[in-house]
């Protein structure tokens, strides 16, 4: 085991990808010389090359384009976007391609790319340096959608993508890059996808996060904790594929779901989140669901503390839940 | 064999050192079949036996040109237009069919329209309908092949509309950049449904355009067969001797409908039309092996006849194929159902099961 930070964590995977496997490279804007603009890829050019550690032209469609070409010809290429807000150039790609290979060939042409990605607030980066866009891709049939919160988790589930028979979008949550450490076991780590996590036990409310939002859902456990309410946070890990056993499992515990997640409300990752507990676990519930959300806004830069879901949010949410039914 | 290096852009080049002899009368019969088989699916399609076709007829000659030029070992990434490269591959005209079908004979299991197709054991790729997006696929292929040291190169066609897509500027830019063993095949057909090549670009030739990202653009009369082959040979040597792509501009020009959705007469004149008939690459190479005494009427007539009769007996035995399983609708979308195809599939299968949905 090692301290580590989430960014750490997310190098530390790589090169450990790359040392097991000579098929696996890397490439992307600013990714070999320059290590990354976060450091993510720092020293991976030194330790294998310019031909596994690509330093591309500025294009998203160019690398994700190019990585599936390779990923077709067998290699197993993570391609990184610098911002996810700058992912849409790729997006064609992304849908039309990446995601339909193995489909429109009835199985012929797996096309195992993963593409790497920082998203979300909070690092005062305005509108094209905030965005949250997991819902775009998991609406999308053909690649799943990961996003780790801790350092440890950040290498296992990498690893586990970087070995996964599909394309994988992981995304990164930067705003916690740093800002926290954890254990992270050395070697081959992986955590299975499709296994969501229970990071605090509750008995009388539910809150389901991801990423970033799983710190700000800890905290606020911690606070309502001092009002003898016990929220249940649940880490989702993956949104595709959802482990919906441990979503109607913790709803049915507590009688009370809330869900948090920076991106905009509005067809939001939560709207689907809402409907399974909906569908699924309506006769659990004593209170009606909540959602708490970026707004149906683009992201902001001045105001960005008020737009991004914070602890008090929360806690004022989930009082809302408790006197609610 | 000369090669093309520094040949300056839209040059046009000489048609010597073409086909082999040996080999021409195949090639011709190859371009008699594509055209044969072209005209039996407009009529299918009419008839409602098949949902839709793309046709191709007029670039039988720089398809089938291109594709002598290459080895089985090449990998090809096509556009959906592409028939006569198909059959050069050895893909034979019921395996098209399964596809243009949709029955559970297609290897691609009926998942898409037809002439978007693709067979993992003919090195072809499975093609999409957006344009462009096959570019920069081709120009990664062709960086992984070297870095595994396969010695071989990626083809990738499109059309003169492609030209102004995103993904033609980022793969012709990649492949500049890191000198991709890749060879862009352009068949500036002169329309892009009904807009005309000079609505794509202000460029004189398309072929020009590789100059900007540094490596050779050549023009070649895509009604020569030789001509056409000799490009590809002198493309395909110089990337293997690790001198970069090509970009070949091979001018040709749609005889029919962008597809069966389309009316060509909207927007282009019969008088056009007539003058390119006038440059049937099917006539003139046939008028090319009659002069050098490989083909006389007799002989021609036979491989049309032949072209007819197998594409009248892979229709019908495609027709009697049985229709795709509805359970397969969730294979494929990951290597392995998720849990909620998996409860999508049982309640798909519930449905069929009640009589609510019919096979």
């Amino acid at each position: 085991m090692t301290e580590l930070t989430l960014v750490q964590a997310v190098n530390r995977g790589l090169a450990q990808a790359m040392r097991e496997d000579p098929d696996v490279l890397v490439l992307g804007e600013d990714v070999g010389v320059n290590g990354g603009v976060f450091r993510a890829t720092d020293g991976l050019l030194k330790e294998f090359g310019a031909d596994r550690v690509v330093d591309t032209p500025l294009s998203e469609t160019g690398i994700v384009g190019t990585a599936i070409g390779m990923a077709l010809y067998g290699l197993k290429p993570v391609a990184e976007i610098q911002f996810m807000d700058f992912i849409y150039p790729a997006f064609d790609q992304i849908v039309s391609e990446l995601a339909k290979f193995r489909f429109r060939s009835g199985g012929q042409y797996p096309c195992h790319v993963v593409i790497r990605t920082p998203y979300g607030g909070g690092i005062k980066g305005g509108l094209y340096h905030s965005q949250s866009a997991e819902a775009y891709f998991a609406h999308t049939a053909g690649i799943k959608v990961v996003i780790p919160s801790t350092p440890a988790d950040a290498k296992g589930l990498l690893l586990t993508a970087v070995h996964d028979p599909d394309p994988v979008l992981f995304m990164e949550p930067k705003r916690i890059y740093r800002s926290i450490t954890g254990e992270v076991p050395d070697g081959d780590h992986r955590v299975p996808f499709g296994s969501a996590r229970v990071v605090r036990e509750g008995s009388d409310v539910s809150i389901l996060a991801y990423g970033a939002m799983v710190p700000v859902a800890v905290t606020a456990a911690e606070q309502l904790a001092n009002e003898k309410i016990q929220a249940e946070v649940v880490d989702l890990r993956t949104l595709v594929p959802l482990d919906e056993a441990s979503v109607l499992a913790t709803v049915e515990k507590t009688g009370r779901c809330v869900i948090l997640h920076e991106a905009p409300r509005f067809c939001g990752y939560g709207a689907e989140l809402a409907a399974i507990v909906a569908e699924k676990a309506l006769y659990s519930l004593k209170s009606p669901i909540v959602r708490v959300t970026g707004y149906d806004t683009p992201f902001p830069y001045a105001l960005e503390h008020l737009y991004l879901p914070n602890v008090e949010r929360l806690v004022h949410a989930v009082r809302g839940s408790m006197a609610a039914g | 064999m000369a090669k093309s290096a520094g040949a300056p852009a839209g040059e046009m080049l000489p048609s010597t050192d073409g086909i082999p002899p040996a080999d021409l009368l195949r090639a011709y019969a190859t371009m008699v079949l594509a055209r044969t088989v072209d005209e039996r699916c407009l009529t299918l399609q009419r008839q409602g036996r098949i949902g839709f076709y793309v046709p191709m007829q007029g670039q039988e000659a720089a398809q089938v040109g291109c594709a002598w030029a290459l080895r089985p070992e090449d990998w090809i990434f096509p556009a959906y237009r592409e028939l006569a490269v198909a059959l050069v591959r050895g893909i034979t005209v019921r395996t098209l069919l399964d596809q243009f079908i949709g029955s559970a004979a297609d290897e691609s299991k009926g998942r898409q329209m037809p002439n978007h197709y693709g067979y993992r054991r003919f090195n072809y790729v499975t093609a999409s309908s957006p344009v462009g997006t096959q570019i920069s696929h081709a120009v990664g292929a062709a960086m992984a092949a070297r870095r595994k040291g396969d010695a071989i190169v990626t083809v990738t066609f499109f059309g003169d509309g492609t030209t102004s897509s995103n993904d033609f500027h980022a793969g012709l830019n990649f492949a500049g950049v890191f000198r991709a063993p890749t060879i862009f095949f352009c068949q500036n057909n002169q329309w892009a449904i009904s807009m005309p090549r000079d609505r794509q670009t202000r460029s004189s030739t398309l072929a020009e355009k590789a100059v900007a990202y540094g490596f050779p653009g050549v023009v070649v009369d895509g009604s020569d067969v030789n001509a056409v082959y000799r490009a590809v040979v002198a493309a395909r040597e110089r990337a293997l001797a690790g001198e970069g792509p090509t970009l070949i501009e091979a001018q040709v020009y749609r005889l029919g409908p962008h597809s069966t959705s389309d009316d060509p007469r909207r927007y282009r004149t019969d008088e056009e039309l007539a003058a390119w008939k006038e440059k049937d690459p099917l006539a003139r190479l046939k008028h090319e092996l009659r002069e050098s005494g490989l083909l006389d009427d007799a002989a021609d007539a036979r491989i049309w006849e032949t072209a007819k009769e197998a594409v009248a007996a892979a229709v019908k035995e495609a027709e009697a194929q049985p229709p795709v399983d509805p359970m397969t609708l969730f294979d494929d979308t990951f290597a392995t159902r998720t849990p909620q195809l998996e409860a999508e599939r049982t309640e798909f299968g519930e449905l069929l099961r009640q009589g609510v949905l019919h096979p």
